[in-house]
């Protein structure tokens, strides 16, 4: 077998504010394979984009990675020197990040920053550089090429800027392109163009995307596989039809049901009661156990460990340990019988 | 008096700027109506001029031109502040419309101030524990500041302000897309009881489709200052006969692997003009598939069905779209 891209193993990353140490990311372990599309979706606050922040390293402080090893071909890039940090990025990982406005630089045109990038990591000279710039506006759809690269970014639109993001994300052709809300900020039209050119590439250049997001339907769209985060862990993970047909925790089940659709008739929304949990407080046991419907007593006390559901799906849930599921529904019958006799 | 509570009638809104004589036409020429009690949901891109409508039609923004009815009687400046106990807004951004400075007793009870609404300060403190309950909150929450409350409890402050009048109309604009999915589908269970309850209207501004379809009896579609299609809500969904409404629908991410992977999107060249420079004619023309010399010349008339209802604004549909010419002769069901 084939050795996975990026192997995530235990990562743990916390950010040190006055009032404790927050665990953003909490213990999670996960493999991309080469070529394939991996999609992490949760509320915000879930610790999605501080994972993609600490595979890119670029943890703003006070956050910073207190265990765990990011294994890239077998490399651990947790202990990579700032020198190979800066040949890892943009090289090997590149990341397009939610608002395209804030993310280019204002006081440089497109052009100079697309050869940036290009001149850091390959060998090419300021005119090949120039040309493999105008090669990637032509390949991500923008028109009038020649022209955007003498603009500066806020004579494009929002859709525009996202696509000049992409280009430059893919210059030199990383193996692994983190998307971080890529459409979040863009209209339904746009996001729909941008999608198809995201497909579209990975298609034809092979690379391997991390798409994060809390919009289930973009991951419905563009995901083989999903990790479903909920404060800092991950509670189910599996193929996008497993997590969307056959969701076994009850935090992927309660997000699915509280979606509207459009295909049924008018049904009532079943919200998610409560509000997510304090990261500076976290619960002994199951993170969501305070707004779960089904909670039991051991989901309080104890963390339930992930749990094959089957080769293509596991989710951490108590309610999946037949022997744990079976003793609590005994328990309640117990009481109401009791209540009964009463 | 008229069967509807909000009727706006060829609404007008530009806003002037340093070159060109009109300015920007941020609603260009909008009608529709409201029936008490019902949801009528306004979509459209950013930029479409959504927000504006419901802003102009609170007065918040002097209209240039035309007319808005309440229960037939029009809405001016000289009037609005009457009618304000009638209309209320509910604004998209719950971190930046609550005042940091107001406990949420100040901030609820604010209304009942200005429109002397009560007679002895237990009155009052009544009211808004009465308000709060009815969004969800307790009445320990009133002495508390806004920035103690997450995203979703700070819309219900929000919705609490926006009820303290007893309005019978409220514009919510935009007022889940802040939110996170489990508790935008609190907030919108809160609007629905909300509605049943005390009957009332609203005009429910959104660019998420699932939401507004959820939400809304009719749905009208904005693009560039203009309503394009405007039509029950499942009819819009089911069968969109404006070609921007189809690439719209056809462009909604749905969260179900199967659907998304067999269905096609109907792409959208290009970006919206702007609307400093508006095309000639038909404004959706620059990014249409049917579009034809016609569609430069002439701006699409609202073919009218029944009163107070419009046909999709486009020509080259009708043309093309057998489906459409078929329900242009009967009409459409539920109006």
């Amino acid at each position: 077998m084939n050795e996975p891209l990026l192997q995530v193993k235990n990562l743990c990353t916390s950010f040190d504010v006055d009032s404790g140490e927050v665990r953003a990311v909490n213990g999670i372990s996960f493999n991309l394979e080469k070529g394939r599309v991996l999609g992490i979706v949760g509320e915000s606050g879930s610790g999605k984009s501080v994972t993609a922040y600490s595979i890119m390293r670029i943890l703003v402080e006070p956050g910073r990675i207190t265990g765990g090893q990011i294994l890239f071909n077998g490399e651990d890039i947790v202990q990579y020197s700032k020198q190979q940090m800066r040949e890892f990025r943009g090289k090997r990982v590149s990341i397009i990040f939610q608002d395209p406005m804030t993310s280019l630089n204002p006081v440089y045109t497109i052009g100079n920053q697309l050869r940036e990038a290009i001149l850091l990591h390959t060998d090419r000279n300021h005119e090949q550089a120039n040309a493999r710039a105008l090669e990637m506006l032509q390949l991500v759809g923008v028109n009038e090429p020649e022209k955007r690269l003498k603009q500066y970014p806020y004579e494009l639109s929002g859709g525009m800027r996202q696509r000049v993001m992409i280009a430059m994300a893919l210059a030199c052709e990383p193996d692994i392109l983190i998307a971080d809300e890529p459409t979040t900020a863009l209209d339904v039209t746009i996001q729909a163009q941008i999608l198809e050119l995201m497909q579209s590439l990975q298609k034809k250049m092979g690379m391997a995307i991390i798409m994060i997001t809390h919009d289930l339907g973009v991951i419905a769209d563009m995901c083989d596989e999903i990790i479903v985060m909920y404060a800092g862990r991950i509670c189910e993970r599996g193929t996008a039809d497993e997590i969307f047909y056959n969701p076994r925790h009850e935090y992927t089940k309660g997000l699915l049901r509280s979606i509207p659709r459009l295909d049924t008739g008018h049904t009532r929304l079943i919200p998610i009661a409560g509000s997510p949990v304090d990261l500076t407080n976290m619960p002994k046991g199951c993170a969501f156990a305070s707004r779960c419907d089904n909670c039991m007593k051991i989901c309080l006390s104890e963390l339930p460990d992930e749990l094959d559901i089957n080769d293509f799906h596991k989710a951490s849930c108590w309610m999946n340990v037949k022997q744990v599921y079976d003793e609590a529904a005994e328990d309640t019958k117990a009481v109401s019988l009791k209540k009964e006799g009463q | 008096m008229s069967e509807y509570l909000i009727d706006v009638r060829n609404l007008k809104q530009y806003f002037p700027i340093r070159s060109g004589w009109f300015g920007v036409k941020a609603v260009d020429d909008v009608s529709f109506c409201i029936k008490p009690g019902e949801t009528l949901g306004l979509v459209g891109e950013s930029g479409c001029g959504k927000t504006t409508v419901g802003r102009t039609i609170l007065h918040l923004y002097k209209p240039t031109d035309g007319h808005i009815l309440y229960k037939g009687e029009p809405v001016t400046s000289e009037t609005v502040h009457k009618y304000r106990q009638e209309m209320q807004m509910v604004f998209q951004d719950p971190y930046s419309s609550l005042n940091p400075r107001m406990t949420v007793s100040d901030i609820v009870g604010e209304p009942l101030d200005i429109h002397s609404l009560y007679s002895t300060k237990k009155e009052r403190a009544e009211r808004i524990t009465e308000l709060l309950s009815l969004v969800g909150l307790n009445s320990d929450h009133a002495r508390r500041y806004a920035h103690e409350f997450s995203g979703g409890q700070r819309q219900r402050i929000g919705i609490a302000r926006a009820l303290a009048v007893n309005p019978e109309f409220i514009v919510c604009d935009e007022p889940v897309s802040a939110l996170d999915v489990s508790i935008q589908a609190q907030v919108i269970n809160t609007f629905e009881d909300l509605q049943q309850k005390l009957g009332i209207a609203y005009l429910f501004i959104a660019h998420d489709l699932l939401v507004v379809k959820h939400i809304s009896r009719r749905i009208a579609v904005m693009y560039l200052g203009r309503i394009v299609e405007i039509a029950d809500a499942d009819e819009v969904i089911t069968h969109p006969a404006h070609p921007y409404t189809q690439s719209l629908i056809s462009a909604i991410p749905i969260p179900d692997p199967k659907t998304a992977r067999t269905r096609k999107r109907i792409p959208l060249e290009g970006d919206v003009p702007s609307p400093l420079n508006m095309p000639s004619g038909c404004a959706f023309r620059t990014r249409c598939r049917y579009a034809t010399e016609r569609c430069a010349q002439e701006r699409p008339p609202l073919a009218e069905i029944e009163t107070h209802y419009e046909e999709p604004a486009c020509s080259a549909a009708g043309h093309d779209d057998a489906r459409f010419l078929r329900r242009r002769r009967h009409g459409r069901r539920g109006l």
